[in-house]
Protein backbone atom coordinates (compact mmCIF):
# COMPACT_ATOMS: atom_id res chain seq x y z
CA UNK A 1 0.00 0.00 0.00
CA UNK A 2 1.08 3.53 -0.87
CA UNK A 3 1.17 4.79 2.62
CA UNK A 4 2.55 1.91 4.19
CA UNK A 5 5.72 1.64 1.36
CA UNK A 6 6.44 5.68 1.91
CA UNK A 7 5.81 5.91 5.98
CA UNK A 8 8.10 8.08 6.57
CA UNK A 9 6.74 10.49 4.33
CA UNK A 10 3.58 10.39 5.89
CA UNK A 11 5.33 10.92 9.38
CA UNK A 12 7.24 13.95 7.97
CA UNK A 13 4.15 15.35 6.45
CA UNK A 14 1.99 15.05 9.60
CA UNK A 15 5.46 16.13 11.51
CA UNK A 16 4.31 19.50 9.81
CA UNK A 17 0.87 19.85 10.44
CA UNK A 18 1.94 18.81 14.04
CA UNK A 19 4.92 22.09 14.18
CA UNK A 20 2.23 24.36 12.42
CA UNK A 21 -0.25 23.80 15.43
CA UNK A 22 1.98 23.65 18.10
CA UNK A 23 3.84 27.13 17.29
CA UNK A 24 0.56 28.54 16.05
CA UNK A 25 -1.61 27.36 18.83
CA UNK A 26 1.07 28.69 21.59
CA UNK A 27 1.38 31.99 19.88
CA UNK A 28 -2.56 31.89 19.49
CA UNK A 29 -3.18 31.82 23.29
CA UNK A 30 -0.86 34.21 24.25
CA UNK A 31 -2.12 36.94 21.35
CA UNK A 32 -5.22 36.31 22.24
CA UNK A 33 -5.01 36.35 26.37
CA UNK A 34 -3.34 40.19 25.88
CA UNK A 35 -6.32 40.44 23.18
CA UNK A 36 -8.88 39.85 25.89
CA UNK A 37 -6.91 41.84 28.49
CA UNK A 38 -7.55 45.15 26.21
CA UNK A 39 -10.74 44.42 25.15
CA UNK A 40 -11.76 44.15 28.94
CA UNK A 41 -9.57 46.80 29.94
CA UNK A 42 -10.24 50.31 31.10
CA UNK A 43 -8.15 52.30 28.33
CA UNK A 44 -11.09 53.05 25.26
CA UNK A 45 -8.53 53.21 22.56
CA UNK A 46 -6.85 49.81 23.33
CA UNK A 47 -10.58 48.28 24.12
CA UNK A 48 -11.80 49.77 20.44
CA UNK A 49 -7.99 48.47 19.01
CA UNK A 50 -8.66 44.96 20.38
CA UNK A 51 -12.46 45.37 18.86
CA UNK A 52 -11.51 46.17 15.48
CA UNK A 53 -9.00 43.65 15.11
CA UNK A 54 -11.28 40.95 16.29
CA UNK A 55 -14.01 42.16 13.79
CA UNK A 56 -11.36 42.45 11.37
CA UNK A 57 -9.69 38.60 11.54
CA UNK A 58 -12.77 36.58 12.33
CA UNK A 59 -14.59 38.10 9.30
CA UNK A 60 -11.70 37.58 6.72
CA UNK A 61 -11.69 33.67 5.26
CA UNK A 62 -8.31 32.13 6.56
CA UNK A 63 -7.04 31.51 2.75
CA UNK A 64 -7.00 35.27 2.01
CA UNK A 65 -5.12 35.93 4.95
CA UNK A 66 -2.50 33.61 3.69
CA UNK A 67 -2.70 34.41 0.54
CA UNK A 68 -2.16 38.37 1.82
CA UNK A 69 0.99 36.95 3.59
CA UNK A 70 1.60 34.99 0.88
CA UNK A 71 1.61 37.87 -1.93
CA UNK A 72 0.75 41.12 -1.02
CA UNK A 73 2.93 41.61 1.71
CA UNK A 74 6.26 40.84 -0.01
CA UNK A 75 5.50 43.81 -2.03
CA UNK A 76 4.55 45.74 1.31
CA UNK A 77 8.30 44.69 2.27
CA UNK A 78 7.20 42.32 4.75
CA UNK A 79 8.96 39.13 4.42
CA UNK A 80 10.01 35.87 6.21
CA UNK A 81 13.05 35.33 4.05
CA UNK A 82 15.48 35.95 7.48
CA UNK A 83 13.38 32.64 9.23
CA UNK A 84 16.02 29.59 8.07
CA UNK A 85 15.96 27.13 10.62
CA UNK A 86 16.78 23.43 9.58
CA UNK A 87 15.83 20.52 12.31
CA UNK A 88 16.80 16.89 11.08
CA UNK A 89 14.37 16.62 8.13
CA UNK A 90 12.51 19.48 9.12
CA UNK A 91 13.09 23.03 7.29
CA UNK A 92 11.39 25.98 8.58
CA UNK A 93 11.56 28.67 6.36
CA UNK A 94 9.69 31.63 4.89
CA UNK A 95 6.74 29.48 3.95
CA UNK A 96 6.12 28.27 7.44
CA UNK A 97 6.92 31.50 8.91
CA UNK A 98 4.25 33.23 6.97
CA UNK A 99 2.05 30.12 7.51
CA UNK A 100 2.46 30.46 11.35
CA UNK A 101 1.57 34.13 11.60
CA UNK A 102 -1.61 33.84 9.06
CA UNK A 103 -2.70 30.71 11.55
CA UNK A 104 -1.77 32.60 14.83
CA UNK A 105 -3.47 36.10 13.86
CA UNK A 106 -6.63 34.31 12.53
CA UNK A 107 -6.67 32.29 15.69
CA UNK A 108 -6.29 34.50 17.88
CA UNK A 109 -9.04 36.44 17.38
CA UNK A 110 -11.22 33.28 17.99
CA UNK A 111 -8.88 32.65 21.25
CA UNK A 112 -9.69 36.07 22.65
CA UNK A 113 -14.08 35.59 22.32
CA UNK A 114 -13.37 31.98 23.64
CA UNK A 115 -11.80 34.08 26.60
CA UNK A 116 -13.93 36.70 26.46
CA UNK A 117 -16.55 34.31 27.34
CA UNK A 118 -15.11 33.08 30.02
CA UNK A 119 -14.48 36.87 31.92
CA UNK A 120 -18.20 36.87 31.44
CA UNK A 121 -18.23 33.73 33.35
CA UNK A 122 -16.09 35.33 36.24
CA UNK A 123 -18.85 37.03 38.74
CA UNK A 124 -18.53 40.58 38.99
CA UNK A 125 -18.06 40.81 42.64
CA UNK A 126 -14.76 38.83 42.61
CA UNK A 127 -13.20 41.73 40.32
CA UNK A 128 -14.97 44.15 42.55
CA UNK A 129 -12.91 42.14 45.62
CA UNK A 130 -9.41 42.28 43.87
CA UNK A 131 -10.03 46.16 43.29
CA UNK A 132 -11.47 46.53 47.10
CA UNK A 133 -7.94 45.11 48.12
CA UNK A 134 -6.01 47.68 46.00
CA UNK A 135 -4.81 45.65 43.05
CA UNK A 136 -4.19 47.34 39.68
CA UNK A 137 -5.65 46.52 37.09
CA UNK A 138 -2.96 43.99 35.68
CA UNK A 139 -3.32 42.24 39.21
CA UNK A 140 -6.87 41.60 38.80
CA UNK A 141 -6.75 40.59 35.55
CA UNK A 142 -3.37 38.08 36.39
CA UNK A 143 -4.56 37.02 39.39
CA UNK A 144 -8.10 36.96 39.66
CA UNK A 145 -10.31 37.20 36.70
CA UNK A 146 -7.95 35.31 34.17
CA UNK A 147 -6.98 32.40 35.83
CA UNK A 148 -10.73 31.88 36.41
CA UNK A 149 -11.64 33.16 32.93
CA UNK A 150 -8.90 30.26 31.49
CA UNK A 151 -11.18 27.52 33.42
CA UNK A 152 -13.87 28.79 32.54
CA UNK A 153 -13.64 28.60 29.08
CA UNK A 154 -11.52 25.24 28.45
CA UNK A 155 -14.15 23.82 26.47
CA UNK A 156 -14.38 26.38 23.11
CA UNK A 157 -10.64 27.06 23.47
CA UNK A 158 -10.30 23.19 23.23
CA UNK A 159 -13.03 23.65 19.94
CA UNK A 160 -10.84 26.77 18.49
CA UNK A 161 -7.78 24.82 19.06
CA UNK A 162 -9.06 21.68 17.21
CA UNK A 163 -10.25 24.18 14.04
CA UNK A 164 -6.74 25.47 14.20
CA UNK A 165 -5.22 21.87 13.90
CA UNK A 166 -7.02 21.18 10.64
CA UNK A 167 -6.80 24.90 9.77
CA UNK A 168 -3.18 24.01 8.93
CA UNK A 169 -3.97 22.47 6.12
CA UNK A 170 -4.74 25.37 3.97
CA UNK A 171 -0.56 26.12 4.27
CA UNK A 172 -0.65 23.03 1.53
CA UNK A 173 -0.90 25.32 -1.14
CA UNK A 174 1.29 27.93 0.60
CA UNK A 175 4.25 26.32 0.26
CA UNK A 176 4.35 24.04 3.17
CA UNK A 177 5.17 20.38 2.63
CA UNK A 178 2.18 19.43 5.83
CA UNK A 179 -0.18 16.31 5.45
CA UNK A 180 -2.51 17.43 2.73
CA UNK A 181 0.15 18.36 0.84
CA UNK A 182 1.32 14.91 0.89
CA UNK A 183 -2.32 13.51 0.45
CA UNK A 184 -2.31 15.18 -2.54
CA UNK A 185 1.36 13.76 -3.77
CA UNK A 186 0.03 10.17 -2.67
CA UNK A 187 -3.54 10.66 -5.04
CA UNK A 188 -1.28 11.84 -8.17
CA UNK A 189 0.96 9.32 -7.71
CA UNK A 190 -1.25 5.97 -6.46
CA UNK A 191 -4.54 7.14 -8.61
CA UNK A 192 -5.61 3.00 -8.03
CA UNK A 193 -5.22 3.60 -4.27
CA UNK A 194 -7.66 6.93 -3.55
CA UNK A 195 -9.73 5.67 -0.89
CA UNK A 196 -7.01 4.12 1.08
CA UNK A 197 -4.75 6.96 0.85
CA UNK A 198 -7.92 9.51 2.18
CA UNK A 199 -8.46 6.68 4.88
CA UNK A 200 -5.14 6.88 6.22
CA UNK A 201 -4.54 10.81 6.19
CA UNK A 202 -7.78 10.97 7.81
CA UNK A 203 -6.98 8.99 10.37
CA UNK A 204 -3.69 10.84 11.25
CA UNK A 205 -5.88 13.86 11.87
CA UNK A 206 -8.33 12.16 13.60
CA UNK A 207 -5.23 10.64 15.82
CA UNK A 208 -3.99 14.33 16.69
CA UNK A 209 -7.45 15.71 16.95
CA UNK A 210 -8.23 13.11 19.89
CA UNK A 211 -5.23 13.23 21.74
CA UNK A 212 -5.76 16.95 22.10
CA UNK A 213 -9.36 16.20 23.16
CA UNK A 214 -8.12 14.13 26.22
CA UNK A 215 -5.67 16.25 26.62
CA UNK A 216 -8.41 19.52 27.55
CA UNK A 217 -10.24 16.68 28.87
CA UNK A 218 -8.44 16.04 31.09
CA UNK A 219 -7.74 19.98 32.08
CA UNK A 220 -11.12 20.52 32.48
CA UNK A 221 -11.74 17.29 34.70
CA UNK A 222 -8.41 18.49 37.19
CA UNK A 223 -10.16 22.06 37.02
CA UNK A 224 -13.69 20.71 38.05
CA UNK A 225 -11.96 18.80 40.73
CA UNK A 226 -10.34 21.74 42.36
CA UNK A 227 -13.10 24.14 42.20
CA UNK A 228 -15.48 21.51 44.04
CA UNK B 1 5.51 55.51 -2.98
CA UNK B 2 3.21 54.52 -0.21
CA UNK B 3 -0.02 54.44 -2.21
CA UNK B 4 2.34 52.78 -4.94
CA UNK B 5 3.04 50.16 -3.22
CA UNK B 6 -0.02 49.60 -1.32
CA UNK B 7 -1.67 49.37 -5.37
CA UNK B 8 1.31 46.92 -6.14
CA UNK B 9 -0.04 44.90 -3.20
CA UNK B 10 -3.88 45.16 -3.79
CA UNK B 11 -2.76 43.91 -7.29
CA UNK B 12 -0.94 41.03 -5.97
CA UNK B 13 -3.58 40.00 -3.42
CA UNK B 14 -6.46 40.06 -6.69
CA UNK B 15 -4.01 37.87 -8.58
CA UNK B 16 -3.56 35.43 -6.09
CA UNK B 17 -7.45 35.07 -5.51
CA UNK B 18 -7.48 34.55 -9.48
CA UNK B 19 -9.87 37.55 -9.77
CA UNK B 20 -7.84 39.28 -12.39
CA UNK B 21 -6.72 36.02 -14.35
CA UNK B 22 -4.18 37.09 -16.86
CA UNK B 23 -2.55 35.00 -19.94
CA UNK B 24 -1.36 36.24 -22.58
CA UNK B 25 0.41 33.37 -23.98
CA UNK B 26 -1.77 31.20 -26.26
CA UNK B 27 -5.30 33.24 -25.04
CA UNK B 28 -5.18 35.86 -27.74
CA UNK B 29 -5.34 33.07 -30.32
CA UNK B 30 -8.64 32.16 -31.56
CA UNK B 31 -7.32 28.45 -32.46
CA UNK B 32 -7.85 26.10 -35.26
CA UNK B 33 -11.11 26.49 -36.69
CA UNK B 34 -11.86 22.58 -36.94
CA UNK B 35 -15.31 21.42 -39.32
CA UNK B 36 -17.27 18.20 -38.13
CA UNK B 37 -17.21 15.45 -40.28
CA UNK B 38 -20.15 13.99 -41.76
CA UNK B 39 -20.94 10.43 -39.92
CA UNK B 40 -22.64 7.96 -41.21
CA UNK B 41 -24.45 5.29 -39.48
CA UNK B 42 -21.52 2.84 -40.36
CA UNK B 43 -18.58 4.67 -39.13
CA UNK B 44 -18.29 3.38 -35.76
CA UNK B 45 -19.46 -0.01 -34.53
CA UNK B 46 -22.92 -0.57 -33.18
CA UNK B 47 -22.78 -0.25 -29.50
CA UNK B 48 -19.86 1.18 -29.38
CA UNK B 49 -19.71 4.27 -27.16
CA UNK B 50 -18.04 6.03 -30.05
CA UNK B 51 -21.46 5.54 -31.84
CA UNK B 52 -23.46 6.56 -28.69
CA UNK B 53 -21.66 9.92 -28.53
CA UNK B 54 -22.08 10.52 -32.23
CA UNK B 55 -25.73 9.78 -32.45
CA UNK B 56 -26.20 12.01 -28.82
CA UNK B 57 -24.33 14.64 -30.55
CA UNK B 58 -22.80 15.83 -27.14
CA UNK B 59 -19.82 15.05 -25.32
CA UNK B 60 -18.19 15.80 -22.13
CA UNK B 61 -14.49 16.81 -22.53
CA UNK B 62 -12.39 17.38 -19.40
CA UNK B 63 -9.40 20.33 -20.24
CA UNK B 64 -7.09 22.18 -17.94
CA UNK B 65 -8.36 25.81 -17.66
CA UNK B 66 -5.15 27.35 -15.86
CA UNK B 67 -2.25 26.18 -17.97
CA UNK B 68 -1.27 28.74 -20.72
CA UNK B 69 -0.63 27.43 -24.34
CA UNK B 70 -2.00 23.67 -22.79
CA UNK B 71 -5.88 24.38 -21.52
CA UNK B 72 -6.69 27.80 -20.72
CA UNK B 73 -9.81 29.63 -20.26
CA UNK B 74 -10.01 33.20 -19.16
CA UNK B 75 -12.82 35.06 -17.70
CA UNK B 76 -14.53 36.04 -20.83
CA UNK B 77 -13.60 33.50 -23.14
CA UNK B 78 -16.67 30.33 -23.93
CA UNK B 79 -13.94 27.72 -25.48
CA UNK B 80 -10.58 27.21 -23.41
CA UNK B 81 -7.71 27.37 -25.91
CA UNK B 82 -4.33 25.60 -26.11
CA UNK B 83 -2.63 22.77 -27.12
CA UNK B 84 -4.94 20.11 -25.49
CA UNK B 85 -7.93 21.85 -26.50
CA UNK B 86 -7.23 21.84 -30.36
CA UNK B 87 -6.34 17.76 -30.42
CA UNK B 88 -9.84 17.76 -28.19
CA UNK B 89 -11.61 19.71 -31.17
CA UNK B 90 -9.54 16.93 -33.78
CA UNK B 91 -11.71 14.14 -31.37
CA UNK B 92 -14.36 15.89 -31.60
CA UNK B 93 -14.61 16.69 -34.98
CA UNK B 94 -14.51 12.86 -36.16
CA UNK B 95 -17.57 12.40 -33.91
CA UNK B 96 -19.92 14.54 -35.72
CA UNK B 97 -19.65 17.39 -33.42
CA UNK B 98 -18.92 21.09 -34.08
CA UNK B 99 -16.40 21.61 -31.92
CA UNK B 100 -17.28 25.81 -31.21
CA UNK B 101 -21.05 24.55 -30.78
CA UNK B 102 -20.77 25.25 -26.73
CA UNK B 103 -24.53 23.57 -26.27
CA UNK B 104 -23.18 20.31 -27.70
CA UNK B 105 -19.41 19.96 -26.16
CA UNK B 106 -19.03 20.46 -22.90
CA UNK B 107 -15.65 21.54 -21.42
CA UNK B 108 -15.34 20.91 -18.22
CA UNK B 109 -12.37 22.22 -15.47
CA UNK B 110 -10.74 18.87 -14.62
CA UNK B 111 -7.70 19.77 -12.31
CA UNK B 112 -4.76 17.24 -11.33
CA UNK B 113 -6.61 15.37 -8.48
CA UNK B 114 -10.19 14.66 -10.13
CA UNK B 115 -8.87 13.41 -13.52
CA UNK B 116 -9.46 9.83 -12.54
CA UNK B 117 -12.90 10.18 -10.69
CA UNK B 118 -14.09 12.07 -12.93
CA UNK B 119 -13.61 9.39 -15.93
CA UNK B 120 -14.85 6.84 -13.76
CA UNK B 121 -17.79 8.52 -12.98
CA UNK B 122 -18.72 8.96 -16.44
CA UNK B 123 -18.73 12.72 -15.48
CA UNK B 124 -16.44 13.25 -18.45
CA UNK B 125 -16.28 11.15 -22.23
CA UNK B 126 -12.25 12.19 -22.68
CA UNK B 127 -9.71 14.13 -20.60
CA UNK B 128 -6.54 16.07 -23.04
CA UNK B 129 -5.53 17.86 -19.49
CA UNK B 130 -1.79 17.49 -19.37
CA UNK B 131 -2.27 14.28 -18.63
CA UNK B 132 0.57 12.43 -18.10
CA UNK B 133 0.40 8.62 -19.12
CA UNK B 134 1.97 5.98 -16.20
CA UNK B 135 1.20 2.54 -15.43
CA UNK B 136 -0.50 3.67 -11.79
CA UNK B 137 -3.22 5.56 -13.72
CA UNK B 138 -3.42 2.63 -16.09
CA UNK B 139 -4.68 0.75 -13.18
CA UNK B 140 -7.99 2.73 -12.87
CA UNK B 141 -8.06 4.60 -16.33
CA UNK B 142 -7.63 4.32 -19.90
CA UNK B 143 -4.97 6.54 -21.35
CA UNK B 144 -3.58 6.16 -25.03
CA UNK B 145 -1.14 8.22 -26.94
CA UNK B 146 1.11 10.22 -26.46
CA UNK B 147 0.09 13.19 -28.59
CA UNK B 148 2.44 15.01 -27.01
CA UNK B 149 5.99 14.85 -24.98
CA UNK B 150 7.43 17.17 -22.84
CA UNK B 151 10.25 17.67 -19.99
CA UNK B 152 10.60 19.74 -16.88
CA UNK B 153 12.72 22.42 -17.22
CA UNK B 154 13.36 25.74 -14.92
CA UNK B 155 12.53 28.91 -14.87
CA UNK B 156 14.67 31.85 -12.81
CA UNK B 157 14.92 35.36 -12.57
CA UNK B 158 16.53 36.95 -15.63
CA UNK B 159 19.70 38.35 -13.66
CA UNK B 160 20.00 34.63 -11.95
CA UNK B 161 23.43 32.41 -12.26
CA UNK B 162 21.32 29.06 -11.67
CA UNK B 163 21.65 26.81 -14.84
CA UNK B 164 20.01 24.04 -14.29
CA UNK B 165 18.44 21.65 -11.92
CA UNK B 166 21.84 20.76 -10.73
CA UNK B 167 22.52 24.20 -9.04
CA UNK B 168 19.44 24.26 -6.91
CA UNK B 169 20.31 21.35 -4.58
CA UNK B 170 19.03 21.90 -1.20
CA UNK B 171 16.92 24.53 -2.10
CA UNK B 172 13.35 25.39 -2.21
CA UNK B 173 11.84 25.28 -5.52
CA UNK B 174 8.28 26.25 -6.46
CA UNK B 175 5.71 24.01 -8.01
CA UNK B 176 2.08 22.59 -7.74
CA UNK B 177 0.83 20.91 -4.92
CA UNK B 178 0.78 17.27 -4.87
CA UNK B 179 1.59 17.64 -9.10
CA UNK B 180 4.27 15.17 -10.87
CA UNK B 181 6.38 17.91 -10.65
CA UNK B 182 7.26 18.37 -7.37
CA UNK B 183 8.39 14.89 -7.17
CA UNK B 184 10.73 15.43 -9.96
CA UNK B 185 11.92 18.38 -8.16
CA UNK B 186 12.43 15.99 -5.10
CA UNK B 187 14.71 13.57 -6.71
CA UNK B 188 16.88 16.02 -8.40
CA UNK B 189 17.87 17.05 -4.76
CA UNK B 190 15.92 20.46 -4.64
CA UNK B 191 12.79 21.04 -2.03
CA UNK B 192 9.77 21.86 -3.93
CA UNK B 193 7.46 23.75 -1.91
CA UNK B 194 3.67 23.69 -3.32
CA UNK B 195 1.20 26.75 -4.37
CA UNK B 196 -1.75 25.69 -6.10
CA UNK B 197 -1.59 26.95 -9.21
CA UNK B 198 1.93 28.05 -11.66
CA UNK B 199 0.97 31.53 -11.73
CA UNK B 200 1.31 31.60 -7.91
CA UNK B 201 4.55 30.26 -8.05
CA UNK B 202 5.99 32.72 -10.78
CA UNK B 203 4.62 34.96 -8.30
CA UNK B 204 7.13 33.70 -5.66
CA UNK B 205 9.96 33.54 -7.87
CA UNK B 206 9.58 37.37 -9.24
CA UNK B 207 9.52 38.53 -5.57
CA UNK B 208 12.29 36.01 -4.54
CA UNK B 209 10.81 34.57 -2.08
CA UNK B 210 12.32 31.44 -3.85
CA UNK B 211 14.66 31.56 -6.09
CA UNK B 212 13.25 28.88 -9.07
CA UNK B 213 10.08 27.48 -10.08
CA UNK B 214 9.75 24.05 -12.63
CA UNK B 215 7.78 22.25 -14.70
CA UNK B 216 7.08 21.22 -18.19
CA UNK B 217 9.21 23.34 -20.36
CA UNK B 218 5.99 24.22 -22.70
CA UNK B 219 4.38 25.75 -19.54
CA UNK B 220 7.52 27.41 -18.25
CA UNK B 221 8.14 29.30 -21.99
CA UNK B 222 4.82 30.72 -21.59
CA UNK B 223 5.09 32.58 -18.41
CA UNK B 224 8.71 33.54 -19.58
CA UNK B 225 7.17 34.89 -22.68
CA UNK B 226 4.66 36.87 -20.24
CA UNK B 227 7.29 38.19 -18.25
CA UNK B 228 9.93 39.03 -21.12
CA UNK B 229 13.08 40.58 -19.39
CA UNK B 230 12.19 39.31 -16.20
CA UNK B 231 12.10 35.76 -16.09
CA UNK B 232 13.85 32.95 -18.66
CA UNK B 233 13.89 29.32 -18.67
CA UNK B 234 17.21 27.05 -18.05
CA UNK B 235 18.26 24.38 -18.26
CA UNK B 236 17.87 20.45 -20.22
CA UNK B 237 14.73 18.66 -19.57
CA UNK B 238 15.23 16.67 -16.72
CA UNK B 239 12.02 14.18 -16.76
CA UNK B 240 9.91 12.75 -19.64
CA UNK B 241 6.38 13.24 -19.22
CA UNK B 242 3.93 11.63 -21.81
CA UNK B 243 0.55 13.35 -22.15
CA UNK B 244 -1.91 11.24 -23.44
CA UNK B 245 -5.88 11.32 -23.78
CA UNK B 246 -7.84 10.03 -21.12
CA UNK B 247 -11.33 7.50 -21.40
CA UNK B 248 -12.87 5.37 -19.19
CA UNK B 249 -11.83 1.63 -18.70
CA UNK B 250 -15.35 0.70 -18.87
CA UNK B 251 -15.00 1.43 -22.98
CA UNK B 252 -12.33 0.24 -23.96
CA UNK B 253 -13.07 0.32 -27.98
CA UNK B 254 -12.42 4.35 -27.39
CA UNK B 255 -8.66 3.42 -27.62
CA UNK B 256 -8.55 2.45 -31.09
CA UNK B 257 -10.46 5.18 -32.17
CA UNK B 258 -8.36 8.02 -30.14
CA UNK B 259 -5.01 6.44 -32.18
CA UNK B 260 -6.77 6.42 -35.83
CA UNK B 261 -7.52 10.16 -35.47
CA UNK B 262 -4.45 10.60 -34.07
CA UNK B 263 -2.03 9.22 -36.32
CA UNK B 264 -4.34 10.92 -38.95
CA UNK B 265 -3.55 14.19 -37.15
CA UNK B 266 0.16 13.79 -37.33
CA UNK B 267 0.08 12.67 -40.93
CA UNK B 268 -2.41 15.47 -42.59
CA UNK B 269 0.08 18.10 -40.86
CA UNK B 270 -3.18 19.35 -38.48
CA UNK B 271 -1.02 18.36 -35.23
CA UNK B 272 1.69 20.18 -36.46
CA UNK B 273 -0.85 23.20 -37.34
CA UNK B 274 -2.24 23.19 -33.77
CA UNK B 275 1.06 23.23 -32.05
CA UNK B 276 2.35 25.64 -33.86
CA UNK B 277 -0.80 28.09 -33.25
CA UNK B 278 -0.48 27.32 -29.21
CA UNK B 279 2.85 26.69 -27.99
CA UNK B 280 4.70 28.11 -30.78
CA UNK B 281 4.04 31.86 -30.03
CA UNK B 282 5.69 30.95 -26.57
CA UNK B 283 9.26 29.74 -28.72
CA UNK B 284 8.53 25.73 -28.37
CA UNK B 285 10.19 24.32 -31.80
CA UNK B 286 7.54 21.78 -33.64
CA UNK B 287 8.93 18.28 -32.57
CA UNK B 288 8.23 15.54 -34.80
CA UNK B 289 4.92 13.53 -33.62
CA UNK B 290 5.76 10.79 -30.55
CA UNK B 291 5.03 7.25 -31.57
CA UNK B 292 1.94 6.06 -29.83
CA UNK B 293 1.45 3.05 -27.72
CA UNK B 294 -0.55 0.31 -28.65
CA UNK B 295 -4.05 -0.41 -27.20
CA UNK B 296 -4.21 -2.99 -24.23
CA UNK B 297 -5.62 -6.11 -26.28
Amino acid sequence: MAVLDNFDLYLRAFGYTFFLFVVAGLLSLLLGTVLVAMRVGPIAVLRWAATTYVTLARNTPLVIVFAFFSFAAPVLGITFNWLDVHIGRFDFTAFFGAAVVSLTLYTSSFVCEALRSGVNAVPLGQAEAARAIGLPFGGVMTQVVLPQAFRASIPPLASVQIALIKNTSVAAVFGVAEATAQMRAFTNDFASERTAIFIAFALGYIVIVELFSALSLLLERRYRAAAA
Amino acid sequence: MRVLRFRAAAAALLLAGGLAACGDAGSDTEGRDVQAEEVDASKFEEGSRMAEIAEAGTINVGVKYDQPGLGFKGAGDDIPSGFDVEIAKILIADLGIDPSDTSKVNWVETISDNREPFLQSGKVDLVLASYSITDDRRKVVGQTGPYFITGQQVLVPADSDVESIDDLKGEEVCSVTGSTSIDRINEAGAKGVGYDSYSECVQKVLDGTVSAMSTDGSILAGFAAQNEGELKVVGDEFSEERIGVGYSQDEPEMCEWINGVLSEAFDDGSWAEAFELTLGPSGVETPEPPALDDCPA
